[in-house]
């Protein structure tokens, strides 16, 4: 069977830079699988070249066994792949419901009308309230993103992305920038994600990753170093010294 | 716990947004009893009608669409020389003509928008600009057509429908203008209203976010762009027809400008700001020209940096905030 996503030899180059060389991955069907690798790894250059919004300078990217290489981020995302952002990425002036509402009308093909109002489309509005009450955020439906602690707003990261129905979804450090004591609401929301939604999650804090990821890989220089289950991540000794700082060229 | 009130608030403000307010009647209510009161002011209220509608062609890129640009008078000044052409070749009629210059208008919006609207921010700006310079220095040299910077001579604009002639006294053309006015108020209402129409707002307010949720970005961009083309050939060919007389003016710098700044006094990315904005700074320039007929430019250049000092968000945005000061104090 295919994978929900997988990469073969995919290279980036900017000059004479490679910040991803050949790197060859598969992300299974229902996945919880971590992308993890020091500071300038590369980890957001693979999520952009998945997404489309890089292109590679070489290599293939299938989704559900299909090239989407070639296709611009749009069709991605009509196949089945969503993002969030490390840094909250939200229509700021919209309510939360809307930007919900947003994702939605993309999704069922009603974002580009111009003749019917907005207001008309009940099934967007209903399936967008129904995602926030889902999240636990409903209560937020009214305000402005912007009026909304960061904390929050990670949340409503999700429910975006989520409004989609991904098939997979790439989270980008979903817990980045919300203190310790919140990022326990975020953990909690991607440990109830729909079994069948494969996850792949970039992530710098190790308590995190280890509680909600069954699978690893360890990229490094843009290049992956290892690939395996969190027990054979933390055994594993070059791991190790990359995040220890030892690594020294021989 | 999801509570009992927000719920059925958030999801009503969406149902209710496109419906009509009884204070959107106001613009209609003031405009047709202009008409009446100041019959001596016809000709200026025709000119703030027509700027209205360039203004509002202003909004939907930029106030919506996030689409910054100082050359929409390229597009108004197409209209203006289509209408005018002909009117000066034999064909006379006002509403064909009015479609006419709407269609090459947005035929130019589109060919140009689908090669400058792969720019952003400052490319975009005077991508934009040079556009508007070509057009005028291309008029400005085909003057046995356009009658360069002499003007556009020898128009016979016929009656409106058959029936209503063009008087000196500007009846006509204030009437003629304000039915094209509404028409093109509920075109832009639909639009803004319109799923099409928030999500140019999602793209104003975060481009990355718009892609991500595969929003085709491109391609939303280019069709408001040739519909907001669209409505600025319009306004031109209304002041074509309605003067009788086009100018190199109308693909000047100088129009391109006055409209983003009147849509700034009135309020930006708000469907009632060019209906704020026009008339106030119109109506000042015309009782600055008159009081201080040199220096008149420095009393509107001190109305608009009052305006962006003390009053972001235009006219309508102080209004926003008073609004929620009194509802505060309560």
């Amino acid at each position: 069977m295919s994978a929900a996503l997988e990469t073969t030899g995919l290279c980036k180059n900017f000059g004479a830079l490679a910040v991803a060389s050949a790197i060859d991955f598969r992300l299974e069907r229902g996945a919880r699988h971590a992308l993890i690798g020091p500071n300038g790894a590369g980890k957001t250059t693979f999520i952009n070249l998945v997404t489309g919004a890089l292109r590679p300078s070489a290599g293939r990217i299938l989704l559900d066994g299909g090239d989407v290489t070639a296709l611009p981020q749009a069709q991605r995302v009509k196949r089945g792949l969503a993002r969030t952002f490390q840094i909250n990425t939200l229509f700021r002036g919209l309510s939360v419901l809307e930007n919900v509402c947003m994702a939605i009308s993309e999704r069922l093909g009603v974002a580009g009308d111009i003749h019917r109002p907005a207001g008309s489309r009940r099934e967007v509005i209903d399936q967008a309230y129904a995602a926030l009450e889902r999240l636990g955020i409903a209560d937020d439906a009214p305000r402005l993103v912007r009026e909304l602690p960061y904390g929050r707003q990670r949340l409503v990261e999700l429910a975006v992305a989520l409004g989609l129905e991904p098939k997979v979804l790439l989270l980008d450090e979903p817990a980045a920038g919300v203190p310790s004591t919140e990022s326990g609401i975020i953990v909690e929301v991607i440990e109830s994600l729909p079994q069948d939604i494969a996850l792949l999650i970039i992530e710098h804090d190790m308590d995190l990753v280890f509680r909600l990821a069954r699978r690893i890989t360890v990229l490094v220089q843009g290049a992956i170093l290892v690939e395996g289950t969190p027990q054979e991540i933390a055994a594993d000794p070059r791991v190790r010294e990359v995040y220890l700082g030892e690594h020294v060229s021989p | 716990m999801t509570s009992e009130t927000a719920a059925p608030l958030a999801v009503e403000a969406l149902v209710r947004g496109h419906r009509l307010r009884l204070v959107e009647i106001a613009p209609w209510l003031i405009g047709g009893l202009a008409y009446f009161l100041f019959p001596d002011y016809l000709a200026l209220g025709a000119q703030i009608l027509i700027g209205i509608i360039f203004s509002l062609s202003l909004d939907l890129i930029l106030g919506y669409a996030g689409i910054v640009t100082l050359g929409q008078a390229a597009f108004f000044g197409a209209g203006a020389y289509t209408a005018g052409l002909l009117a000066a070749h034999g064909w006379g009629e006002p509403l064909s003509a009015l479609v006419a210059a709407g269609a090459v208008a947005a035929i130019l919006g589109l060919i140009s928008g689908a090669i400058i609207l792969r720019t952003r921010g400052l490319t975009l700006l005077m991508l934009t600009l040079m556009i508007s310079f070509m057009l005028q220095e291309a008029a400005n040299k085909a003057g046995s057509i356009t009658g360069g910077a002499d003007g556009l001579q020898g128009m016979a604009v016929w009656p409106v429908l058959g029936v209503f002639h063009f008087d000196l006294y500007g009846r006509t053309a204030y009437l003629y203008c304000l039915a094209v006015l509404f028409l093109a108020w509920l075109a832009a209402r639909r639009i803004v209203h319109s799923p099409f129409g928030r999500s140019l707002t999602g793209i104003r307010e975060n481009e990355a976010r718009m892609h991500a949720i595969g929003s085709p970005v491109f391609g939303r961009r280019l069709v408001i762009y040739t519909i907001a083309a669209a409505f600025a050939g319009v306004a031109g060919a209304l002041l074509a027809q309605t003067t009788q007389f086009v100018a190199l003016e109308v693909l000047s710098f100088e129009r391109s400008g006055a409209g983003l700044i009147m849509l700034i006094i009135g309020g930006v990315g708000r469907l009632y700001g060019p209906f704020i904005g026009v008339p106030l700074y119109m109506i000042a320039q015309d009782r600055f020209a008159q009081a201080d007929p040199v220096y008149w430019d420095f009393w509107i250049g001190l109305l608009l940096i009052l305006v962006v000092v003390f009053a972001r968000g235009g006219v309508l945005g102080l209004a926003d905030q008073l609004r929620r000061r009194l509802r505060r104090t309560r």
